[in-house]
């Protein structure tokens, strides 16, 4: 247990800056161990960037660095992605 | 479920102090008019961004306290002792001043009544305040869903809102407060940390599927959620949101 | 420019002499603590340290012959990327150009490689010449969890995302490797006089 660690939704903002959608709703597939949730239930970790973890086997599904004209977003940790449009 | 119902990218607005409404001697209800709001869900949050003289910015999220159909957003803070924004908005912040926001945000730890219940509201301090926006939204609507809160604070003193959720106990709607550092004298409510023994007596079992919210700092509830599963609770009928190590 | 909240200041130090404070930062009195992950809980008796890759032979310590290695005291200021900066942080450590003593490698770029996994690239002329130490304490006490412990790099030049926490060694190489960061979108140098926070900065 990490007490630095937050749930998705506390990064709704970002993602949805980001992604022009809500997020923490779309539901991920871990592309390590399989399992899937939504993405407000993954675990955030804030270091030099975001960092979203899988709540299962804390495999990286995101990482976030976001300067203030440019984003990049590295979601190779997530196999899919299911957003409700 | 619901669509997201959030259209497009958010942008930071200003918002403009309205009102103030003393809660504790630590925490604040502040009233903001945000011009175009298009209404929010509640559990929904706010990002809020203050900027200094020499461009230098603190940014953080705070809850919606006022229920799903105000027009108006209010803020419940905390003011901590060492925090950068708390003591701003609580102590200089004066009706008129503006402040930048954006928002509503969040689709993930939201409720509305027609998502139904059991509903169980676990709420460690500040963590309260999107809870209280469930409720509000909940009584606003003349719902009568089952719904259990247990409020962890440190002291009665400590409590949030005491005097509206007293009124609007009942109709489906059962308060239970646990205090645990100092209790009042004569006081006959659980006067413990959050547990699984508390949770068992206060929960619907888990045959009867009941959804949870547990809003605080980190370690509350990460335990609360830990006890849930316990209990047998299923993990996705647990949604948390964690405040981080010190709360808001 | 974003709307000016009257009256806010934050918990920022001014009273700073500025030719200490690289471009875009502020300083803080805090220790902010940032991790991409949760926090390892690395026992002494079971860490080591290594140097690996293109070398003739790979070196390793564990804790006890690591701390008996000559150590010193460290007092630099700190920069994060996030646009804090430190000023006068004190630590106790080894210099990386102890550990590398003697060694022969004909390798130009170094990986600092964590537990957890997290990594940071360097070219190994930025760790060496007294530029670089794998530090064990802070402010006069043992190095805590949430800030590296039971050790972590301290690279002052650059900002501190290249200087890894929780690191149990160094890999030698003869290409670059962009690490954690850098492969996404933070600058593969890093150096905040010249403010490279981002890529292409």
């Amino acid at each position: 247990m990490d007490e630095l660690m937050l749930d998705g939704n506390a990064v709704a903002g970002l993602l949805q800056e980001v992604f022009a959608v809500e997020m923490t709703t779309a539901v991920g597939t871990c592309a390590s161990c399989g399992a899937d949730g939504p993405v407000g239930a993954a675990h955030v970790f804030r270091g030099a960037g975001i960092v979203l973890r899988c709540p299962h086997c804390n495999n990286v599904l995101a990482k976030i660095v976001k300067s203030d004209s440019r984003a990049w977003i590295d979601l190779t940790g997530i196999r899919i992605l299911e957003v409700t449009l | 479920m619901a669509g997201t119902a959030l259209p497009g990218r958010l942008t930071w607005q200003l918002a403009e102090l309205v009102g103030a409404v003393v809660e504790t001697p630590q925490v604040k209800t502040l009233v903001f008019d945000v011009p175009g709001w298009p209404g929010h869900r509640a559990g929904q949050h706010v990002d809020v961004r203050l900027t200094a003289e020499d461009g230098y910015q603190a940014e953080r999220s705070y809850s919606i306290a006022s229920r799903s159909d105000s027009t108006r957003v209010a803020l419940t803070v905390q003011r901590l002792e060492d925090g950068e924004v708390s003591p701003y908005l609580t102590e200089e912040l004066r009706p008129g001043d503006k402040i930048e926001l954006r928002g509503p945000i969040g689709g993930y730890f939201v409720w509305e009544p027609s998502d139904g219940g059991p509903l169980v509201l676990v709420a460690g301090g500040s963590g309260i305040v999107p809870l209280m926006a469930m409720i509000r939204t909940r009584a606003a609507a003349g719902d009568d869903t089952e719904t259990h809160l247990l409020y962890s604070a440190r002291s009665q003193d400590d409590l949030i809102y005491r005097d509206e959720l007293e009124r609007l106990s009942g109709n489906g709607l059962e308060v239970v407060y646990t205090l645990t550092d100092s209790h009042p004298p004569g006081w006959t409510s659980y006067t413990r940390r959050v547990d699984r023994e508390m949770l068992s007596e206060v929960a619907p079992i888990a045959s009867e599927h009941p959804l949870f919210f547990s809003c605080g700092p980190t370690p509350f509830v990460e335990a609360v959620a830990e006890a849930l599963v316990g209990l047998g609770h299923e993990t996705r009928a647990i949604k948390t949101e964690r405040f981080g190590p010190t709360g808001r | 420019m974003a709307f000016i909240s009257r009256g806010f200041r934050g918990r920022r130090a001014t009273d700073v002499d500025p030719t200490r404070v690289p471009p875009g930062q502020y300083v803080t009195a805090d220790f902010p603590v940032l991790s991409a992950g949760p926090t390892p809980h690395t026992s002494v008796e079971l860490w080591d340290f290594s140097i690996v890759g293109e070398l003739q032979e790979p070196r390793s310590w564990n804790w006890e012959e690591f701390r008996a290695l000559p150590s010193e005291e460290i007092t630099r200021d700190i920069h994060c990327v996030t646009k804090w900066s430190k000023l006068d942080t004190v630590w106790q450590g080894v210099s990386v150009d102890t550990l590398l003593a003697g060694i022969e490698t004909s390798a130009g770029y170094v990986t600092q490689y964590s537990d957890g996994g997290y990594t940071t690239n360097l070219p190994l002329e930025d760790i060496t010449g007294g530029k670089a130490w794998v530090v064990f304490a802070y402010g006069g006490q043992p190095l805590e969890p949430e800030h590296g412990g039971p050790a972590r790099m301290l690279v002052p030049r650059h900002y501190f995302w290249k200087s890894a926490k929780w690191v149990r060694g160094l890999r030698l190489r003869s290409t670059d490797e962009p690490g954690f960061w850098e492969t996404n979108g933070y600058h593969n140098y890093g150096d905040p006089w010249q403010e490279q926070r981002y890529q292409g900065d």
